[in-house]
């Protein structure tokens, strides 16, 4: 075990999977999908293997790989992992694989550069989470940009190109800005020491004045504040998600929303803690503005994906406002909302693909009833819903509640609103559980021997926005169950989410002695 | 230490996840054998905790793991059984398994029948922990549980709309209790620094009375959510959508009480705190009352039961704000029993008539179905209060309790309401089982339900007769010196009750109850009153009872309505106009102002060379003219 | 008065430059253009060789070399291309050729 560089190889074997394909002209459509599921799975294992050797108890980085790789700049090549990228990183290889199973048959033109932009994506994602030098940070982080806007730009939906873009353009504004940050911040390293680095762990060794915390802390803050996406910047992620594949939706909203809260955790807190404690207060109105408002967003979108895109708005703002909480509870929270987010968020998408590919719309008023027809997917799409909505003995309300019991103990009234969305996310994922699994299939009639059938009024929601998609009429009741191959991309997700509600120690014995050591700065409250 | 204390919620988890997973394909028909093994097993362990309890005088407890180790915030999976615990493991699982061999008949033939064997062995296991658990994230956690189990159960025939709806209300209703529930646990925390019960009733008090009484408000708003109490009320009525064994179950016996079990389970808290108190005396008082009339104007067999279940957890609650812990949980004892009772009784009525619910098609059923009949009188004669019925002792105990804890007005409340109370009870049962039959007998045979369900009816009939004797004599039963190590200490004041003050009671709420008994006879069987005249007469307050009291209506129009106009405004205009709006604006104006720059580009190489030309002479000339120095 | 100084050059060197640069901005045929520029080029040249003249120095005079052999290099590219625009375009009027454009 010892010498053999795990992340390097977890990190680059996307890379060799993309670049088999792509050297393999000839490879049928077929062929390309197994290597990529190979390659996907390959890293998968290593990931696992990683996880299984990881030392809970210890501090500080493992499996760390460093050599001087441009000595003159002070770029290293430096890899390594701690508590909080080590699941981030299994969560990205699990939900790649995931995602390369969910496009096996919904992706149908030009499946071998799809597969290469999936490969490529994952190698940018895993290298996001390992990388402990700014460079290596950078080019990843730009790295994973391109595959994914090229997944909602080739493979999306109808109005593909303008979220593309949008999404594009949004994030490399942030990552301009965070550019500026990352060269003050040698510059400024340079100047104190005399040394040349962009190793992480050695710059948060030095001492940043005060004006200068500020401002680079905001440019750091603004390229992640992106990536959460924390309101107001939030209005590319509705329409990314509407637009892109199923598998894009998952990938973007499992692993590349994460990096924002990565980045916060990573970089703005040990490097800036000064300029955290100051930019505390706004950031924490921000996140509950975030948090109430995508809830009450989310009420009222007649579309399935722009619902869970709002509902991700929400769930998003608890990392940032447990984060700036500053204390345990608020930081586990954050990490484990991320962690849940993930695997909920995603299989939500996973869940809207299954009905996408039947009915091909997502109007929630197309659907109803399909409880009846479609049981195992009722199941699925029940547990979910409950895991988002918060229900206890499911992943999401064990960070949920941590984080705001984390800014309740810091700032009442930030802990007081944002708990309030208990109430608004139970109202608009019930709202879409009901119609879209329970109640009847639009234009059905009721049954014989229903004393409702008197009834015909309908609940009271005033009429917005209708067909966006055009008025194709779909009949949900020929809509077969969930295939073996689509249970298989949800059940492991499904496991992982119980798992995590009745047993969340496990996840936060991997957290605990890093996240002690973001805390330190801020006096460990809670520790 | 007891080792298989965990076995009590486990026997009834496996059931219901075996059923889950299996029902559909192979157990299908048969998992009701699944099922009632499961809640059997937790009855018989939970008769022997109750023994051990009872023996020993001391609580068991089992820690099963760390939940949630965050710090300085660690949360155990940890049982605990007290002498309340023990009192509510037995009703629990006692009036659960009575109401799963009855829906064996019940639900025969439903295409959903692993399902509901399923949810409601799972709802088992929810309570279970509910009650078992020792410290208030956990009883959070099973909170939130059973109103999962409720949402699945009340939406159980989800191709309705109306019991979708419903479902969904149910639990959009109760998160709104939550919310001020976990507040209060949050508060607690902070304040604290622990959840385990026994560390937060030592550390009351230390607390500043501000706090104690904001974190007993708090959590007192989760049991307003919970048990139905004014004004959140409104959802359980609804919930009478679900079938009736769930009703009887979830929405009588057991899950509405958890809001009592848990304040009475935090007396300590309460105790510390009047204003509390007295918030809740008068919110218990106020359900009880204004529940009692909707439940005279109501038609649907089941949702006059429905509100009587709201009016008696009311009195519950009122219990609890005088100081009457033990009386609040003997009335939720006896009221398991009747209430469990009444419901399954309505039920066999409903099965018999062919899923028929509103009482003015009924009538005469007497003759049809005796069993049912007579369980069912016995059932409502204890709600009503007749002496010597199970309802009567737990309900006088109550208005007593009221009394001589000094609030005499919240007494006179309850009295009226049991007039109420006594009222609507036989109004039920003498237009269900007497007079004409108003049912169209061409296409509606009323016949009696089979065994599997009567001899439930049985059982709890024999319960609602007997249950009330262990609480005799009054505040002075083998009950009450049951409960004692549990609501002692602490600034526990007992108040002491002369047997004057008993009998007085006792005699005015006989003559109470039998007043209410005489008017329904009155109205419904002799017709010397005539109930439409007097509605009509009342005008209205009589309308004011049959909507409700417009709560749905008020909610509909303060609440629903308005925020469903803000969210549609932040989203058309705050989301699409303004942000987006300024992100698409700046986009348009890079876009506009590259288009003017674009017409530089002329193609004509004259006019670049010019452009190098004119350009390289300003950059001279400004070197020349600014001078050297500028480099320097 | 008759001593010869680098201003001569310089003033011949300019007086070139100017003639080219006026050439280049004013006429339309390629080729004149493209002769224009050579005499741009020799402008400079010029202006080497008076300072290589005046210091004394071949450092000026090898400049020129260069200039002579890459003008030479450039001379064979320029015409290349002019010879394909011709025959492409079948034209060497510069204002007729507008591929730059937008």
């Amino acid at each position: 075990m010892d010498g053999f560089p795990i992340l390097s190889a977890l990190t680059y074997v996307p890379l060799v999977g993309a670049a088999i394909i792509f050297f393999w002209p000839k490879a049928s459509p077929q062929a390309a999908r197994w290597v990529a599921l190979g390659a996907s799975l390959v890293s998968l294992v290593l990931s696992l293997v990683m996880l299984a050797g990881f030392d809970t108890s210890a501090s500080g980085m493992q499996f760390v790989e460093r050599f001087e790789w441009l000595p003159a700049l002070g770029v290293s090549y430096h890899f390594g992992v701690d508590g909080i990228s080590v699941l981030l990183i299994v969560l990205s290889t699990l939900l790649t694989t995931i995602a390369i199973v969910a496009s096996w048959s919904s992706i149908q033109h030009r499946v071998r550069e799809y597969m290469i932009t999936m490969l490529l994506l994952e190698t940018g994602m895993l290298g996001v989470f390992v990388s402990l030098d700014l460079f290596l940070f950078y080019i990843f982080w730009e790295v994973m940009l391109i595959p994914m806007a090229l997944l909602i730009g080739v493979w999306g939906s109808a109005n593909r190109i303008y979220a593309a873009v949008k999404f594009f353009l949004y994030t490399l504004a942030g990552s301009l800005l965070m550019l500026v940050g990352i060269i003050a911040l040698y510059q400024s390293y340079f100047e104190q020491t005399g040394i040349r680095t962009l190793d992480v762990l050695q710059l948060q060794q030095g001492n940043y004045g005060y004006t200068f915390q500020m401002w680079v802390f905001a440019a750091f803050f603004i390229a992640f504040a992106i990536k959460v996406p924390m309101w107001p910047f939030h209005t590319w992620l509705p329409d990314a998600h509407v637009e892109a594949p199923t598998a894009g939706s998952v990938l973007l909203a499992g692993v590349l929303l994460k990096m924002g809260g990565y980045g916060l955790l990573r970089f703005n807190l040990p490097l800036f803690p000064d300029a955290a404690r100051d930019w505390a207060p706004v950031i924490m109105v921000l996140s509950v503005i975030g948090i109430i408002y995508g809830a009450l967003v989310a009420l009222v979108q007649p579309d399935l994906k722009k619902l869970v895109a709002y509902s991700s708005v929400s769930h998003m703002g608890f990392v940032t406002l447990g984060i700036f909480a500053f204390n345990a509870q608020g930081l586990y929270g954050a990490m484990i909302v991320m962690l849940s987010h993930g695997l909920v968020t995603s299989a939500l998408f996973l869940c809207v693909g299954v009905i996408y590919d039947r009915g091909h719309t997502r109007l929630i008023s197309r659907f109803g009833g399909l409880a009846t027809n479609m049981p195992v997917y009722a199941s699925f799409l029940g547990l979910f819903t409950f895991a988002s909505l918060g229900l206890p003995g499911l992943s999401g309300f064990v960070g949920e509640f941590l984080s705001i019991l984390g800014a309740f103990r810091a700032e009442r009234a930030a802990g007081v609103i944002a708990f309030l969305v208990v109430i608004f996310s139970a109202w608009y994922m019930l709202w879409m559980f009901q119609r879209v699994a329970w109640q009847r299939a639009p234009g059905e009639p009721p049954d014989a021997n229903d004393p409702e059938a008197k009834l015909a009024a309908d609940e009271p929601r005033p009429v917005m926005g209708g067909a966006e998609h055009g008025d194709d009429v779909i009949d949900p009741r020929t809509f077969r169950d969930v295939t073996w191959r689509e249970a298989m991309t949800l059940a492991p997700l499904a496991v992982l989410s119980i798992w995590m509600g009745v047993y969340p120690q496990w996840f936060m014995n991997f957290l605990r002695t890093a996240l002690e050591l973001v805390a330190k700065p801020f006096g460990g409250i809670g520790f | 230490m007891a080792n298989w204390l965990f076995l009590i919620p486990l026997a009834p988890l496996a059931a219901a996840v075996i059923n889950f997973l299996f029902g559909r394909w192979y157990i299908r028909d048969r998992a009701h054998w699944l099922a009632i093994l499961g809640v059997a097993a937790a009855f018989v362990l939970s008769v022997a905790a109750f023994a051990q309890v009872a023996g020993d005088g001391e609580a068991i407890s089992q820690h099963l793991y760390t939940w949630i180790p965050a710090g300085d915030f660690q949360i155990p999976v940890a049982l605990t059984v007290d002498q309340l615990t023990a009192v509510m493991l037995v009703v629990v699982t006692g009036v659960g398994l009575l109401v799963h061999i009855y829906s064996v008949g019940y639900m025969h033939g439903d295409p959903g029948f692993y399902r509901f064997f399923s949810y409601l062995p799972l709802f088992v296991f929810s309570m279970l922990m509910l009650v078992l658990a020792n410290n208030y994230l956990l009883l959070f956690v099973f909170w939130e549980a059973v109103g999962l189990c409720s949402f699945l159960l009340i939406g159980f025939w989800y191709r309705r709309r109306s019991a979708a709806q419903a479902a969904k209300k149910a639990f959009v209703v109760n998160r709104v209790g939550d919310f001020g529930f976990g507040l209060g646990v949050m508060l607690i925390f902070v304040n604290l620094g622990t959840l385990e019960y026994t560390g937060v009733f030592e550390g009351v008090a230390s607390l500043p009375q501000g706090t104690v009484t904001l974190i007993a408000l708090l959590l007192f708003t989760g049991a307003i959510g919970k048990s139905a109490q004014i004004p959140l009320f409104v959802w359980l009525p609804d919930a009478m959508e679900g079938p009736t064994p769930v009703s009887a179950l979830i929405h009588a016996a057991t899950m509405v009480t958890a809001g009592i079990f848990m304040v009475a389970r935090s007396w300590a808290i309460f105790a510390a705190s009047p204003d509390a108190m007295l918030v809740v005396a008068i919110i218990g008082a106020a359900t009880a009352f204004v529940a009692a009339t909707i439940g005279l104007t109501q038609y649907d067999i089941k949702k006059v039961i429905a509100y009587s279940t709201v009016s008696q957890l009311g009195y519950m609650a009122f219990a609890l704000g005088v100081g009457a812990w033990a009386a609040a949980i003997f009335h939720l004892m006896t009221h398991a029993f009747f209430k469990g009772l009444l419901f399954l009784g309505a039920g066999s009525v409903i099965h018999g008539m062919h899923d028929e619910q509103d009482m003015r098609h009924m009538g005469g059923l007497k003759k049809y179905m005796p069993v049912t009949y007579w369980t069912f009188l016995i059932g409502a004669a204890a709600n009503a209060g007749i002496v010597p019925f199970a309802g009567f002792w737990s309900k006088d105990e109550i208005i007593v309790g009221a009394w001589v804890g000094g609030r005499p007005i919240i007494a006179i409340v309850g009295l009226i309401a049991a007039l109420f109370t006594s009222l609507y009870m036989f109004r039920v049962v003498f237009l269900t089982f007497h007079g004409e039959e108003r049912f169209d007998r061409h296409h509606v045979k009323p016949h009696e339900s089979p065994a599997v369900m009567t001899i439930p009816l049985l059982i709890l009939s024999a319960g609602a007769v007997l249950a009330g004797f262990v609480g005799f004599p009054p505040e002075n039963g083998a009950f009450h010196h049951f409960l004692e190590p549990v609501f002692s200490g602490h600034g526990a004041e007992a108040h002491h009750v002369s047997t004057a003050t008993t009998l007085t009671f006792g005699a005015i709420s006989t003559v109470i109850a039998l007043a209410g008994l005489g008017l329904a006879y009155a109205a419904y069987i002799r017709g010397s009153l005539n109930p439409a005249t007097i509605a009509a007469r009342l005008g209205p307050l009589y309308q004011l009872a049959y909507r409700r009291w417009y709560f749905d209506e008020i909610y509909e129009t303060v609440i629903v309505h308005p925020l469903y106009r803000l969210s549609v405004w932040l989203w058309r205009v705050v989301d699409v106009q303004i942000i987006d709006g300024t992100v698409n604006g700046v986009a348009a104006l890079v876009s506009f102002t590259a288009q003017r720059w674009r017409r530089v580009q002329t193609g004509l190489v004259a006019n670049y060379a010019l452009a190098i030309a004119l350009g390289t002479v300003i950059i001279v000339g400004v070197y020349l003219i600014v001078g050297s120095n500028l480099f320097q | 008065m008759s001593e010869l100084t680098a201003n001569h050059f310089l003033v011949l060197s300019a007086a070139l430059f100017i003639i080219g640069m006026m050439g280049v901005l004013t006429r339309r045929n390629v080729l004149v253009i493209f002769m224009c520029v050579e005499l741009m080029f020799n402008a400079v040249n010029v202006s080497f060789i008076g300072f290589a003249w005046e210091q004394n120095s071949l450092v000026g005079q090898t400049f020129a070399l260069f200039i002579i052999a890459v003008a030479a290099a450039e001379a064979v590219v320029g015409l290349g291309i002019i010879m394909a625009l011709s025959r492409r375009l079948d034209t060497v009027d510069i204002d007729k050729v507008r591929e730059l454009r937008e």
